[in-house]
């Protein structure tokens, strides 16, 4: 449902600018889908006529024209439209005029040919989809005046998402009801008092099948001017609804329509047959539709039909036989409530959707018929003349335009709203609304208003008095025993989750005990003030442990000499260490992993675990932050000098991965191949959010490289060199390979790389792939002292 | 003398030993059957026996210091072995993993759906769920749908030929749930619904978790302090919601609910309202003694919020490298 402001402002004079009014609308429940302001800003535009049109010497389709805006020289315009022509008015946009699209007019040239300006079409102007040629204004538009002035700009164009229960919205008149009784003001009036009749011609209805039909308003109108032509107000407020202007009868049942919701039919009255009755279709009848499309009817369709057969589908769209053409003289208005469910589905079903439709599906006013038959004699009689007959209101005794009352207990809002409204202000609310009220002191009785055939029931009523009051008015309140929502944040890791993931890469939990043997305490972490027990179950078991390592080692020994030369073990427990007088307990995730990498089967890998087995788990544990991990070579009196690492996360030292040091191993009778983490919990508890990054639709470039390192210099080393030389294009860089013997001299090595490289906004060429390349080598040169590998 | 050169001859000859072969082979010219020291022990049997035992003390004296010299160079050796070792054996601790990290991850609407259902179910809703094929009866009849009604046109229903359709929203586990269980109630029912609609916007399958809470006593102001409160959970942020209202056949009140987004815009993020009386009596619940409140909203929608996808569809195409943007 699309309007102008202007138009509403017939209705609620003090309606409130386009943005309030917006938010407004939505707060009651007529979600606003858009605004859009029209002629803001058009300083620089006015109405000007064509004086002259001549060709343009070097273009066909462009055409020079003299056009004129006020007294003095005409200026010069390169005009590209079709309808240009001496004579016409229309709209000039001036040097310095600013489109609402933002284009600024100059005077230019336009293949050779001077331009001081532009005609504008409707669309060009932003006041409707027209675009085909430039506005073509009445003749008596007053040459000079400002566009604004005589376009009746600015205005806004507002477009509401009619939920399916409010029919009743679906009109200027709907929407200023709602306007009016949420801000207090008194709707007017513009509908004029019935006219009386001039001819006594009318056209008898007979309503055959009241189930579809109880009320059939319609009156004949005589002899209108063929050469009428809707005037420039009314055409103005169809377009801004959306709507073409297209005749001045069919214009002007449009515009009813739009603005009081009642669909009107208009019929060329010369081409009825007789009186006219409204019946359910017969199988095997057909009628041809205003679009020219023929359909083939049955008796779950309704139509009005004359003696020689259907005329149209009923409330869904007329029939081209009796339709109003440019030579209409006699015309029949027809106003009908149509039952919605006799509407409902039928104009999908032949796939049409039309306005007339889509209101009587969701029903029109019952009472509203004969009021849009005034509305639209008024219109007709001072647009094209003719002689207007009496109104003829046929309504079957069934016809029900008054609702039941309902009956809604003061008790009810409050059981349903949680807070408890005052009887007075309740029955304001309902008022304003258009309901009658009688209220005592245990309930209300409301009679709501024709149009509101969505209320039935008292929490009908209730959502109304809610919706009033501002259902943000309503505080909330956490029902009685219930706790408020509490899940902790997204980001967090529970440690079970820790436990599971080091399960399914095959570890096993083990639980050892919190203290340990101080001896082997200080062979596992050095020598330190160890925190002692007084009463310590045996000397064995007497210091709080400082690292998971003493009882995973020992675990590991133990499995070993069961047999079990495959050993994946992990524990999650405290560790403990003394800071001055106080205790200070951090929680660990702590695994040993030796022997072969899978377990023994045919398909197997018998080799032995290796360092980089320990730095896949523990780069799993971190998730995605595990690529962000940094490895430093380290020392520690119980590993591998040479298959230590210290683990590194932002700034912070969070863990320690290695290989059990041989002397460690021997002393407990452990197979060397021994390898062992141990991390903070703490660093493992928070994941990142995720957040969207663009993907690129471009393809990726691979590009291999070997180069030649010395011994020394750290893998490491080599891919942050290159991520940092080339940080837009690189998407990942892998290293596959890495080489030493035959070929490459002692003290060197060859490391193979895959540089992956991508650009956001558009295929990467061979160039530019070949520099990226380039700089990363060169970086790789000046930083390392690496050398390109001959292939 | 004799003896007294020998040893220091001996103790020279350990101490240049620089492999254990060597030192081995200085041991057994020492201390083997045929060594110099053993040669001294047999010789011990010529001398006078008043001579013997003092010879035979020194002899074994400078035997023991021998082999005492030769276990710590033994052992000093050893060590040397040990850290040469150990030097071969450095690695390159940066050297990438054997197995790349974080290749997996969960597709966002799972990771969406777990973080409301462990929001709700912290609080004691319970996790109910409904088939995907439906029939007309629990996706529209017994939620307060008309025969005909315009809003089962809005519903873009797929079909099947016998007349059952694939449930167009959660709203039939209410029911389900309602007929099951009873009141009071307490669930959410996420899963699968589907439109048969596609475009920029739509997809013809995508997620909801409804949630419906029946008792006595339950208000609309109950359910607006709910849903504040899930969508400060969700979004970890303090929150400004906005109730308006709208339609929902089986609600009454309803409203929709916007959250104000951070660039000050309204963003639609769910619809709610208070049990319909209908729907109540159809599920054999008394609508003058219990009142409830219900809620349904889309996972990619709130996806898209929480993560800034830009672009609905991008959830349908499982292009990997926006699912790996997901991972943990």
């Amino acid at each position: 449902m699309k309007f102008p402001i202007s138009w509403l402002r017939d209705w609620v004079p003090y309606a409130p600018e386009a943005d309030e009014l917006a938010e407004k609308l939505t707060l009651a429940g007529l979600e606003v889908d858009d605004v859009s302001v029209l002629g803001e800003q058009m300083d620089n535009f006015a109405v000007a006529e064509i004086m002259t049109v001549e060709p343009h010497p070097n273009a066909d389709r462009l055409r020079v024209c003299q056009v004129s805006i006020a007294d003095g020289q005409p200026v010069q315009i390169v005009c590209g439209a079709p309808n240009a022509r001496a004579g016409m008015r229309s709209i000039l946009a001036s040097t310095g005029a600013i489109l609402p699209d933002g284009t600024k007019i100059r005077r230019s040239k336009l293949r050779g040919v001077e331009s001081q300006g532009m005609l504008c079409s409707a669309a060009e102007l932003g006041l409707g989809d027209d675009h085909d040629g430039i506005i073509d204004l009445p003749t008596d538009a007053p040459v000079g005046t400002p566009a604004t002035t005589y376009l009746n700009l600015p205005d806004a164009v507002i477009d509401i998402d009619i939920t399916p229960n409010r029919g009743d919205c679906f009109s200027v008149l709907g929407v200023a009801r709602e306007v009016a009784a949420f801000s207090g003001q008194r709707l007017q009036d513009p509908v004029v008092a019935e006219p009386s009749a001039a001819v006594d011609t009318t056209l008898a209805v007979d309503l055959a099948a009241p189930e579809t039909c109880t009320r059939f308003a319609s009156r004949v109108i005589t002899g209108i001017a063929t050469d009428a032509q809707s005037p420039r107000w009314l055409v103005e407020r169809l377009e801004r609804a959306g709507l073409r202007a297209i005749h001045p009868v069919v214009d002007i049942t449009n515009f009813v329509m739009l603005e009081l919701g009642q669909p009107l039919h208009a019929y060329d009255m010369d081409k009825i047959d007789g009186s006219l009755i409204v019946r359910r279709a017969q199988d095997g009848e057909a009628c041809v539709l205003l679009d020219e499309k023929e359909v083939a009817l049955d008796d779950s369709v309704v139509v009005v039909a004359d003696q020689s057969g259907p005329l149209g589908l009923a409330g869904i769209m007329g029939g081209l036989s009796s339709a109003v053409t440019a030579d209409t003289t006699n015309v029949l208005f027809e106003a009908a409530f149509w039952t919605p469910a006799w509407i409902a589905g039928r104009a999908r079903r032949f796939g049409l959707h039309t306005d007339a439709s889509l209101r009587f599906e969701r029903g029109v006013d019952p009472a509203g018929q004969a009021r849009a038959i005034q509305r639209a004699t008024e219109l007709l009689l001072d647009i094209a003349g003719g002689a207007a007959g009496p109104l003829l209101d046929t309504t079957h005794p069934t016809h029900d335009a008054v609702r039941a009352s309902i009956e809604v207990r003061w008790k009810t809002i409050e059981r349903l709203l949680g807070i408890a409204l005052a009887p007075d202000e309740v029955v304001n609310i309902l008022e304003r609304l258009g309901m009658r009220c009688e209220a005592d002191d245990e309930a209300v009785s409301v009679t709501p208003p024709s149009y509101r055939f969505d209320l039935a029931i008292a929490e009908d009523i209730v959502e109304e008095v809610a919706r009033v009051f501002g259902y943000d008015e309503i505080p909330a309140a956490t029902a009685v025993l219930e706790t408020p929502l509490n899940a902790g944040s997204e980001q967090d890791t529970p440690l079970d989750r820790l436990r599971d993931l080091l399960v399914d890469r095959g570890f096993a939990e083990v639980v050892t005990y919190s203290f340990v043997n101080p001896e082997l305490q200080t062979r596992c972490d050095g020598p330190a003030d160890e925190l002692e027990l007084a009463n310590p179950i045996s000397s064995d078991l007497s210091v709080m442990r400082r690292s998971l390592l003493p009882g995973l080692a020992t675990c590991a020994a133990a499995n070993q000499a069961r047999q079990h030369d495959r050993v994946r073990i992990f524990e999650v427990g405290a560790c403990f260490a003394r800071d001055g007088d106080a205790v200070v307990e951090t929680m660990r995730v702590g695994g040993l992993l030796c022997g072969p990498r899978d377990a023994e089967g045919w398909a197997g890998d018998r080799d032995s675990v290796d360092f980089f087995d320990a730095k896949a788990d523990v780069e799993a544990l971190f998730g995605v932050r595990g690529t962000e991990l940094l490895w430093q070579q380290s020392e520690h009196p119980a590993l591998h000098p040479g298959q230590t690492a210290l683990v590194v996360l932002g700034n912070e030292r969070i863990g320690r991965v290695g290989r059990l040091h041989p002397k460690l191993a021997n002393s407990l009778d452990l197979d060397h191949g021994c390898f062992y983490f141990e991390l903070d919990a703490n660093a493992l508890l928070q994941t990142p959010l995720p957040t969207f990054a663009p993907i690129s639709r471009y393809p990726r470039v691979r590009r291999d490289i070997a180069v030649l390192v010395r011994e020394e210099i750290s893998a490491g080393e080599v891919l942050a060199s290159i991520r940092e030389a080339i940080p837009e294009l690189l998407r990942h860089v892998v290293l596959f390979d890495v080489y030493r013997g035959k070929g490459v001299e002692p003290g060197l090595k060859s490391m193979a790389l895959g540089l992956i490289l991508q650009e956001t906004s558009r295929t990467l060429i061979d160039e530019e792939a070949d520099s990226a390349v380039r700089s990363a080598t060169d970086a790789l040169k000046t930083k390392l002292g690496a050398t390109l590998r001959d292939r | 003398m004799e003896l007294a050169r020998l040893a220091e001859r001996a103790l020279a000859e350990i101490d240049s030993a620089d492999d254990l072969a060597a030192l081995d082979k200085v041991r057994v010219g020492l201390l083997g059957k045929s060594g110099l020291i053993t040669a001294e022990l047999k010789s011990l049997g010529k001398l006078a026996p008043e001579q013997r035992k003092a010879a035979g003390q020194a002899v074994n004296k400078v035997k023991s210091e021998l082999a005492e010299a030769i276990e710590d160079r033994r052992a000093a050796l050893a060590d040397v072995a040990l850290a040469r070792e150990l030097v071969a054996e450095t690695v390159d601790v940066s050297l990438p993993a054997r197995t790349a990290a974080g290749s997996g991850s969960l597709h966002p609407v799972t990771r969406v759906l777990r973080r409301i259902t462990d929001i709700f179910t912290g609080n004691g809703f319970q996790v109910r769920y409904g088939p995907e094929i439906e029939d007309d009866y629990h996706n529209f009849t017994a939620l307060n749908f008309p025969e005909n009604h315009p809003a089962r046109a809005m519903h873009d229903t797929f079909f099947f030929p016998d007349g059952r359709l694939l449930r167009t929203h959660t709203s039939p586990v209410q029911i389900r749930a309602l007929l099951a269980d009873g009141v009071p109630i307490r669930i959410i029912a996420p899963g699968r619904v589907y439109r048969c609609d596609s475009d920029q916007t739509h997809t013809p399958m995508f997620h909801q978790v409804e949630g419906l809470v029946v008792a006595e006593r339950v208000t609309f102001a109950n359910l607006k302090a709910v849903l504040h409160q899930f969508v400060e959970q969700f979004f970890e942020r303090d929150a400004k919601l906005r109730f308006r209202p709208s339609y929902f056949p089986f609600t009454e009140p309803s409203a929709e609910v916007d959250v104000l987004s951070s660039e000050g815009r309204w963003l639609e993020i769910l619809g709610c309202g208070m049990v319909h009386r209908n729907v109540l009596e159809g599920a054999g619940v008394d609508p003058d003694r219990y009142s409830g409140y219900a809620f349904g909203m889309g996972v990619e929608r709130l996806a898209m919020l929480r993560y800034n996808v830009p672009d609905l569809r991008l959830f349908f195409e499982n292009d990997l490298r926006f699912l790996s943007q997901f991972a943990r």
